[in-house]
């Protein structure tokens, strides 16, 4: 026990001092960048005001709603900020998101806010089907597991898009309040709490000349499966530091393919956790609406082996 | 700008070098430009005609090109663009800062135009990676062009 919590005290403090690390070195790239263009003259027309509403970031670079509701990829969250809004408006996104493996059924929907392409705040709710494996548990048939994600995001330094004569990815860091209802369950299959907060850092960087977007986070979190099973467990109560990456090709303007891995805690004796993956196509015919296909690979799942299933997420707004 | 050409300039004595330390080696290899893989002065003039077209008759930002000589622009663009991409042009105008200030574009209007010069590129028949290039090149002028 005092070997595992000193591990786990250690794995803490290297993702928190991950995280300080990318924002020094995002900050220090700023502090060396060449600088800004002097302030405009002073002009006789001021400037019309600026539409609250712009919906003027370029398609695609508002990500879609990860599975926490995050602006992200399908399973992990991007440091590019929700919504179509510029650094002068508001943007906003619904999303509804649908998994399907041969066990279980998870349905993921809420709503995101961006506010000046700097700040992002969300809320999904996930609702966790373990349709006849409830049975098989004693739960009962179509036992559901709810939980609640609140997120919040600050874009630290960088432009994904704009920033393409460094190497300078954009860089953001977040954390995600979750919620979940069945405590009761969670302290029977040996979950240490019902509730959890995952904090991240992380970066991303598109690079237009190979048409490639590559994004890299890094996650302190006590959450078995998402949170869905729980916080902490009777393997291991504290944080883990894990890695969440994604690579997406842009084909047109409207398609991206890629794929994403994400390394999960190992917290619960009587079952094992697996990292997550998938393989994606997400279609942006407008700036009001994008739809995500996927495969996914999620392991094993409370015992269940290899859940592997498909991925439909759409995602409406400005 | 001028620490770019210095190295340009560099770079060239050192190919002229290397060739005429080569013997026997008559034509260098052809290297392909940017601005040979766009297709050259017609089709980056072709997609910048039409840029412009769309985006005077682009609401978002049809009010960006009041007052302005669009075939002067045209040719600014023309050159800067054939310049930038590695085609035997000069772009002899003034840099993106001190020609946009006036305008008091926000990020918005920057990026309704890329997108317009998207679909002025598609029209052209520029496949997407090679207009991901170009943009390579535009986007970092982001900085000196949005003042708003």
């Amino acid at each position: 026990m005092g070997l595992r919590t000193v591990t786990a005290t250690a794995i803490r403090w290297r993702a928190a001092g991950l995280a300080v690390i990318v924002v020094a070195i995002a900050t220090a790239a700023q502090a060396q960048a060449p600088a800004p263009a002097p302030p405009p003259a002073p002009s006789p027309t001021p400037a019309s005001s600026v539409d609250l509403f712009d919906s003027g970031k370029l398609l695609v670079t508002s990500g879609v709603s990860q599975i926490e509701g995050a602006a992200g990829g399908g399973l992990t969250p991007w440091a590019l900020i929700t919504g179509y809004e510029t650094r002068d408006a508001i943007g906003a996104n619904g999303h509804y998101t649908f998994v399907h493996t041969g066990s279980y059924t998870l349905h993921s929907a809420g709503a995101s806010l961006g506010l000046f392409d700097r700040v992002e705040l969300s809320y999904a709710r996930e609702i966790f089907d373990t349709r006849k494996v409830g049975g098989k548990l004693g739960l009962g048939n179509g036992f559901t597991f709810n939980e609640d994600v609140f997120g919040a995001k600050l874009r630290v330094a960088g432009d994904a898009v704009y920033d393409q004569d460094t190497l300078m990815p954009q860089t953001a860091i977040g954390l995600q309040y979750k919620r979940n209802a069945q405590g009761a369950v969670i302290h029977a299959i040996g979950g240490k709490s019902a509730e959890g907060v995952d904090f991240y850092g992380t970066a991303t960087k598109l690079f237009l000349d190979q048409s490639v977007l590559l994004n890299a986070t890094v996650r302190a979190t006590r959450a078995n499966q998402l949170g869905i099973l729980g916080f902490g467990g009777d393997r291991n109560s504290g944080y883990s530091a894990e890695f969440e990456g994604s690579a997406a090709y842009l084909l047109s303007r409207k398609t991206a393919i890629g794929f994403e891995y994400r390394t999960k805690p190992n917290n619960l004796r009587f079952a094992a956790e697996n990292r997550w993956l998938d393989v994606f196509i997400a279609y942006f015919p407008t700036r009001n609406v994008s739809l995500t296909l996927a495969a996914v690979d999620l392991g094993d799942i409370a015992l269940q082996r290899r859940q592997r299933g498909v991925y439909l997420s759409v995602q409406a707004g400005f | 700008m001028g620490a770019i050409s210095g190295i340009r300039a560099r770079l060239c004595a050192l190919c002229v070098a290397a060739l005429l330390a080569m013997p026997g080696c008559t034509a260098p290899v052809e290297e392909t430009t940017l601005y040979a893989d766009l297709g050259g002065e017609p089709v980056i003039t072709r997609f910048v005609t039409e840029v412009l077209e769309i985006s005077v008759a682009d609401p978002r930002i049809a009010k960006d090109f009041d007052n302005i000589n669009l075939v002067w622009l045209r040719d600014h663009i023309v050159r800067q663009f054939c310049e930038l991409t590695g085609g035997p042009c000069r772009y002899t105008g003034r840099g993106m800062y001190a020609s946009h200030k006036g305008l008091h574009l926000a990020t918005a209007n920057f990026n309704f135009f890329v997108e317009d010069l998207q679909i002025a590129m598609d029209h052209a028949g520029v496949p997407f990676p090679t207009q991901n290039r170009l943009l390579k090149i535009l986007a970092p002028m982001y900085h000196d062009i949005v003042t708003r």
